[in-house]
């Protein structure tokens, strides 16, 4: 059966309200109009406005399906108070035609009770039992059951089931309902759980008329990074992540991250990481109607040891090289510029791991040779990622190839050395893994090869595969 | 020409600076600076490749600053990923080496290893490896890193014959190069030779093995320099040894342990090559 899910204001007055039968709606109102709920994009327009929420407060909370928690404690005086704050920001949302109601309590649950059943109060701190006594037992927001068994009881309103005593309360209901009930009375506090940790640092810029360009918005970066900047020297800091904030006049709120490898706070590298970033874009910032406000904050700190800039060129080259990876990685995407590192392990396509630069930590593992002094690579240059299957023309089934066939051309072998036996590591894998006999294969042109058999003839397979892995320089 | 050109810009901007001032004084610091920018230009030091003959032809050996192309013959493409990565890391002398290369590079050819880096004798820690999607982003890439000069050199790898890859963005890697003198490679895969503005250019394939059973397989390569702007071109087979990390000739070594010295036949039968005396016989050739 379909059931309204939401009703707006006219819907409210002409008595449908949310929970009822489509078809009883319908019979009631044959004009209804109905749109087929979306919960997936009710959630997504509910996190952009979180998002946008952010220009009030940094702890912005959901309160799903269709509530927002700004937990405003030491903002409301940037706003003017908060009676100003809370008129301020349902006339921005009623001018973007949502129809919003607020309030503002010193506890999360009566905040919340006083938003849905008394649009507009404000709570001073201590006084929401007052307020919040003569609302209905459904603003608790308890499970159904419990608000069911509390009218049936004949507590109808908050008042009366304060009165009671909370051992009863506890024994019929539980202690979750008690605590609820408190906080909504304002006894006791619940912390709100912000989507997005608050920034470490940050600064803004508030423009009484939208501006509507990039290279505006740019510019505006390029003047707040030497306030964070000077922020970040205050506190011996340098940012390792940085964000910008763009938020639009028409209620959208667009974030460009940039990271760095090494703790930064020149404004001059900052600004040109995000020229880099904001060049790259795949969708480009769409100023819309335009930008209100815009903000750079860091986002992830640590402490920079003031250093000695040397005569010698070993330190520089390292920060040039780190400016370096910051602007590929701005550009194309920390994944994308990397740099090897070695493991320590046996296994050829594991002896080294690509790191994204930016992250790249010393590691205690060391990189060593496997041929000895004298002699000839005994591991290829190009590796493939995938072995690829060969066909091997070999004397015996566990003898070396002497022709193959890869990738539809037939080499034929003039000089093999192996079996090169290496097995894997069965203490990591569940299944067995099939050991690996590894030949060094030139073929009449001088191409080098690295073929393997994949498994033992006769004691791990009776007809044994063939791969090619690698090829020689 | 391209010379001419840089020299022509490198001018102008002296001119412009000098404008900025006055007089007799100027105009003397406007023909110096433009002097000596001239002489920088000419001067970037050569990084002899250890192969005497090459380095004679190369007038000391391959220049840094200056762009150089390097193709692999078909189904040589490894073979051509260590001469360039042997030649870089010599360019490059201890600063790092910024390697770009393209996803389907690596399906096609496999991806550059580490340790098979450090079985060259290459340092796999000095290497930073810069992974894109398409040509235009490794070009732009390119000229962006040409501007670091804690990079030694870059190599830019790229397949086939792309159309973004023009005169004009060779002409705009030496020009980026010749700047601030780190060098580029161009590294190409299944590509026909082009237009361009290189310094240098060079076809490269596997070279078979020495006939001596023992330790065969060392990276032995017949090259070709088929350009070369101040200078001849010639071919030759060089092996690069991993132990030293330098070029030389293959059968310098084998002389050594035989006692006769020959020259390595790669564009003779090895009966001519056996005639002849030491020292190689360079193909002329007018490109």
């Amino acid at each position: 059966m379909l059931r309204l899910s939401a009703v707006d204001h006219k819907a409210t007055s002409l008595g449908l309200v949310a929970g009822m039968p489509l078809a009883n709606a319908r019979a009631m109102l044959p004009a209804l109009e109905v749109v087929a709920a979306n919960a997936p994009a009710d959630r997504k327009s509910l996190e952009c406005i979180a998002d946008w929420c952010e220009r009030y407060t940094p702890l912005v909370a959901l309160d799903p399906p269709r509530a927002l928690l700004l937990d405003i404690t030491g903002v409301a005086h940037l706003f003017g108070g908060e009676t100003t704050m809370l008129d301020q920001v349902q006339s921005s949302f009623a001018k973007q035609g949502f129809a919003v109601c607020g309030a503002i309590a010193g506890t999360t649950a009566a905040a919340r009770a006083l938003a849905r059943y008394r649009d507009g109060a404000i709570a001073p701190c201590g006084e929401e039992a007052d307020f919040m006594a003569p609302l209905p037992v459904e603003a608790l927001n308890l499970d159904p059951v419990t608000t069911h068994a509390l009218r049936r009881a004949g507590l109808k309103t908050v008042e009366q089931v304060a009165s009671r005593d909370r051992a009863e309360l506890t024994a019929r209901f539980g202690a979750g309902m008690v605590f609820t009930l408190d906080n909504a009375l304002g006894h006791v506090e619940q912390p709100t759980s912000p989507r997005i940790s608050p920034p470490d640092y940050s600064v803004e810029h508030q423009f009484a008329e939208p501006i509507v360009t990039q290279d505006a918005a740019l510019a505006v970066l390029k003047a707040l990074a030497p306030h964070l900047a000077s922020m970040l020297e205050e506190y011996g800091s340098g940012a390792r992540r940085l964000e910008a904030g763009f938020f639009h006049v028409d209620g959208v709120m667009r974030r460009i991250v940039i990271e760095t490898a090494k703790p930064t706070r020149e404004p001059a590298v900052i600004e040109r990481l995000f020229h880099e970033k904001l060049d790259a874009l795949a969708d480009p910032l769409d100023p819309g109607f335009g930008y209100d406000l815009i903000r750079l904050s860091a986002r992830r700190v640590e402490r920079i040891d003031p250093e000695t800039i040397g005569f010698n060129g070993n330190a520089n080259a390292e920060r040039k090289i780190s400016c370096l990876i910051d602007r590929m990685a701005a550009r194309f995407g920390s994944r994308r510029i990397l740099v090897f590192q070695p493991n320590d392990t046996h296994i050829p396509e594991a002896a080294a791991v690509v790191v994204p630069a930016q992250y790249a930590k010393p590691t205690k593992a060391k990189w060593e040779t496997i041929r000895d002094r004298g002699e000839a690579p005994r591991r290829p240059l190009r590796l493939f990622a995938q072995p690829e299957p060969v066909d091997v023309i070999a004397e015996v089934p566990e003898g070396p190839p002497l022709r193959f066939r890869w990738r539809r051309v037939l080499h034929t072998v003039a000089f093999v050395e192996g079996p090169e036996r290496i097995s894997m590591e069965w203490w990591r894998h569940q299944g067995p893994q099939p050991t690996r006999d590894y030949f060094r294969v030139e073929d009449r042109e001088g191409k080098r090869f690295w073929l393997y058999r994949s498994g033992i003839y006769g004691r791990e397979t009776a007809a044994a595969r063939w791969f090619m892995h690698g090829i020689f320089a | 020409m391209l010379e001419d050109a840089i020299a022509v810009t490198r001018l102008r901007r002296a001119e412009t600076m000098a404008k900025c001032m006055s007089g007799t004084a100027a105009k003397i610091i406007c023909a110096s600076l433009a002097k000596a920018e001239l002489e920088d230009s000419e001067t970037y030091a050569r990084v002899p490749l250890g192969y005497g003959d090459v380095d004679a032809w190369l007038h000391g050996g391959l220049r840094r600053g200056a762009l150089h192309e390097i193709f692999a013959e078909g189904g040589h493409e490894a073979a051509a990923t260590g001469f360039t990565a042997a030649l870089s890391f010599r360019v490059a002398a201890d600063k790092r080496v910024l390697w770009i290369r393209q996803d389907f590079a690596a399906i096609e050819c496999g991806d550059l290893a580490a340790i098979g880096l450090l079985e060259l004798g290459l340092d796999p820690a000095r290497l930073l490896l810069l992974r894109l999607a398409d040509v235009a982003d490794v070009l732009r890439a390119a000229s962006d890193a040409l501007s670091c000069t804690a990079l030694g050199a870059v190599v830019i790898e790229i397949l086939g014959n792309p159309k973004i890859l023009d005169t004009v963005a060779s002409r705009r890697l030496t020009l980026a190069s010749a700047e601030k003198g780190v060098t580029p490679f161009l590294l190409r895969f299944s590509a026909k030779p082009q237009v361009s503005t290189a310094e240098t250019r060079w076809r490269v394939r596997a070279a078979r093995s020495p006939d001596k059973k023992e330790n065969w397989g060392s990276p032995v390569f017949e090259t070709e320099l088929v350009r070369n702007r101040h200078g001849q071109t010639g071919r030759w087979i060089m092996e690069w040894s991993c132990d030293d990390d330098l070029f030389q000739n293959p059968c310098d070594k084998r002389a050594k342990d035989s006692g006769i010295v020959v020259s390595p036949p790669c564009d003779r039968s090895t009966a001519a090559a056996m005639e002849g005396v030491g020292g190689t016989q360079p193909i002329r050739r007018i490109v």
